[in-house]
């Protein structure tokens, strides 16, 4: 099982509290409550906290599983730089992010929520890991064969053709069926 | 569409009935708070009183079943008693973890529901004291009972406060936010990549239920939802008097001012059901754990293989079944599924355990796995079993005809079944029911044949000698082979045994043809039930899955069993 990358329950926790972030603020703002402002800015920093978690960084270890659709958001997210593949810079901007939100009942549970996050991804940073982008591998395409002449790549271990040929008598046995018919007075 | 209600029809039942209460209580307890009673409290608050009461019933009843499919004893033994009566009904229960995650999933959503709801309560409430203006209902509403803080109906109890001040002091607001964090928390480590790579971080987090259930019971203390009292209800009728509210309890009027109250906590009478038949749960489970455990046997295979054999006192399983084991020298508090590799009739019990984690292969090097020189019995870790417990290979016995189709390491629970049916015909033991089993085995590697081939070996064996060659039939699927090996089979193709597994039955190579392999089995027993048994991938339980609804030729029904772990 390994060691916990804990950027990977930061990162599911950040991106849950995004949504919940968002979600305090439209309520707020549908329902023009008080302090309305505080929901406009929690709808703000939820989805950009949701776009910028949403692509999973590479594992250290292990075979990373993407989200649907994730390519666009990882080449966006991947061209800031350092900014957002350092986990210090994430765990501060979340935890500045946060704040806003604790001035209004409707985001004080985005806020939490993303705090938490926030902890969760400084635990991540002290580990010493970091943001990896999951990029599609340039290799050459596998050619398909022109015809069906070309033999397959991996084709079960068995001899050619002539040699296969069982006889009529031993049908029963055999593993595998005859290339070719045969009968009995082969 | 031939075996889908065969495979499925139980299961669509018993989603279609837990969906059917769930919209019941909604509606029901939507209703509840349109009456008189609360008459007053929607002129606060509107109908968002609804919709919050509403999903906090179904939260009620979802909370209630979340900790009974996780009651593993508890279901082996329903598991044992309901099999007499119906095989379909005891399958039902080996979904016990899908229908854990739907109810957790309806869980988050009234949570969801019901917070959203409350935000709209929390303005109404406050804006309500906000407004001061003795020509407004609300403000009059909620300054009643500002004297003995005990008839009141707005728990906002003044206008110097805010809404967060007012949720983190009282119970319910504050019980409310842990428990939502709690929720929370549970929900994102319990996400299949976190559960897949780092179970710690899932079942410790998973914990976090337990501050969840003491939350939800002590949520309610505060009697925070508050409606007209009875004996107020009878002087006082707000449809009539909600009018003159300006002259209420002043003489020569027939409306006395309304007395308020809240209603009683609820949650307990719920869950106290569940909770106590968890904490028996875990207690027979520490119970078990405590017994003593002695390795007998510790057996090393290639490809990172480890078997164990151990001896338990008082120790009894059936074909198929899982362990639990925890070795309190390498980890206190991790305990971890292995399938029974022995059979019911012998007198040990064994595992194999394949070396992929820290656990493993901790495990792997306190029983000397490292070591060239014999170890001490004495040397080798305290282990703790806990189970057995019941999963699908159970049911093998019960069908006439029986596929069992393994992928690699998966085959272990039908090595069991394998040596039990060796077993039972050994001791001329006609009354088994199985008439016949079609034995598939997909392998990606021939050294992970070797402590199998062994097994099937003395099986051939025995079948040879007591004419029994047709009962069982087995064909071992080798998937991936290097060239090297390529050459060597080629070479070797007419040999009587194989080169691989030294059996007489060939290994065939790439993966079966389940089209062909299904309609000839039809064919060749129309009109049974055929059990169809698989340990593996879920891609490989999808196909099969499908294989098992559409072939329906012959009247033959195949009953589809996946082991889950």
């Amino acid at each position: 099982m390994g060691k916990i990358e804990w950027a990977m329950w930061a990162n599911e926790q950040a991106l849950a509290a995004g949504l919940i972030y968002a979600t305090g603020g439209i309520v707020g703002v549908a329902g023009q409550f008080r302090g309305w402002q505080f929901a406009a800015f929690g709808i703000a920093a939820g989805v950009f906290v949701c776009l910028l978690e949403y692509p999973r960084s590479k594992r250290g270890k292990g075979t990373s599983v993407e989200r649907t659709g994730q390519y666009c958001f990882t080449v966006c997210v991947n061209a800031f730089g350092p900014l957002t593949r350092n986990y210090y810079v994430r765990a501060f901007l979340h935890a500045a992010l946060c704040v806003p939100g604790g001035f209004m009942l409707a985001t004080v549970l985005g806020c939490v929520c993303l705090g938490i996050a926030s902890l969760i991804y400084l635990s991540a940073a002290i580990h010493g890991e970091h943001w990896e982008p999951i990029l599609p591998r340039t290799e050459p395409p596998k050619r398909v064969g022109d015809s069906i002449k070309e033999p397959p790549q991996n084709p079960p271990p068995r001899p050619p053709p002539e040699l296969r040929r069982k006889k009529a008598d031993k049908l029963e046995t055999a593993a595998y069926d005859n290339p070719m018919s045969v009968t009995v007075n082969e | 569409m031939g075996n889908f209600a065969a495979n499925e029809g139980l299961s669509i039942f018993v989603i279609l009935v837990w969906l059917g209460i769930n919209a019941f209580l909604f509606v029901h307890f939507y209703m509840a708070f349109l009456v008189d009673r609360y008459y007053y409290t929607r002129v606060i608050l509107g109908h968002a009183l609804s919709w919050a009461r509403a999903p906090a019933a179904c939260l009620n009843f979802n909370c209630m079943l979340i900790l009974l499919p996780v009651c593993r004893n508890l279901l082996s033994f329903l598991r044992g008693s309901i099999q007499c009566c119906s095989r379909t009904a005891a399958r039902q229960l080996d979904r016990n973890l899908t229908f854990h995650k739907l109810v957790a999933y309806m869980i988050a959503l009234h949570t969801a529901i019901h917070i959203i709801a409350h935000l709209f309560n929390f303005e109404r409430f406050m804006d309500s004291q906000l407004m001061i203006n003795n020509s407004h209902l609300p403000y009059v509403l909620s300054q009643i009972g500002k004297n003995d803080n005990r008839s009141y109906l707005n728990p906002i109890r003044t206008n110097e406060t805010s809404q967060t001040i007012v949720m983190f002091t009282t119970i319910a607001g504050l019980t409310g936010v842990v428990i939502t964090l709690a929720l929370i928390l549970i929900i994102t480590s319990s996400m299949e990549v976190i559960r897949r790579s780092y179970f710690e971080v899932f079942w410790f987090t998973h914990h976090l239920f337990i501050v969840f259930f003491i939350g939800l019971v002590a949520h309610g203390i505060g009697r925070i939802v508050r409606g007209q009292t009875v004996e107020s209800i009878i002087v006082h009728d707000p449809k009539k008097c909600h009018s003159k509210f300006e002259t209420w309890g002043q003489s020569g009027t027939d409306c006395p001012k309304p007395d308020f109250a809240g209603n009683p906590p609820m949650t307990w009478k719920w869950v106290v059901g569940p909770m106590f038949l968890y904490v028996c749960e875990r207690l027979v489970r520490f119970y078990r754990s405590q017994q003593k455990v002695v390795i007998t046997k510790v057996v090393m295979h290639p490809s990172k293989t480890l078997e164990l054999q151990m001896k338990k006192k008082g120790f009894k399983m059936e074909v198929g079944q899982y362990v639990f084991m925890q070795c309190p020298s390498i980890s206190q508090l991790e305990w971890h599924p292995f399938t029974l590799t022995s059979a019911p009739e012998e007198d040990h019990l064994s595992v194999h355990i394949r070396i992929v984690g820290d656990w493993t292969q901790a495990l792997y090097t306190a029983c000397g796995g490292d070591k060239t020189v014999v170890l001490d019995a004495w040397t080798l870790p305290k282990l703790a079993v806990d189970g057995p417990f019941g999963t699908a290979s159970e049911d093998v016995f019960r069908y006439e005809v029986v596929m069992l189709v393994g992928a690699g390491i998966g085959v272990t629970p039908f090595a069991s079944v394998l040596k039990s049916v060796w077993y039972k015909h050994v001791q001329e033991n006609k009354n088994v029911f199985t008439k016949k089993i079609y034995f598939y085995w997909l392998c990606p590697e021939t050294q992970a044949f070797e402590w199998f081939a062994d097994l099937l070996q003395s099986l051939e064996r025995q079948m040879t000698e007591k004419d029994m060659r047709d009962f069982l039939s087995y064909n071992i699927y080798l998937t991936r082979w290097k060239d090297a090996e390529a050459a060597h089979f080629r070479v070797q193709y007419e040999a009587e045994n194989d080169p691989i597994t030294g059996l007489k039955q060939k290994t065939r190579y790439g993966k079966p043809n389940w089209d062909n392999e299904f309609s000839a089995i039809a064919t060749q027993h129309p009109g049974s039930k055929v059990g169809v048994f698989l340990c593996g991938p879920t891609a490989l339980a999808k196909a099969l899955g499908k294989q098992c609804i559409s072939h329906t030729e012959s009247g033959t029904e195949f009953i589809f069993n996946k082991e889950n772990f």
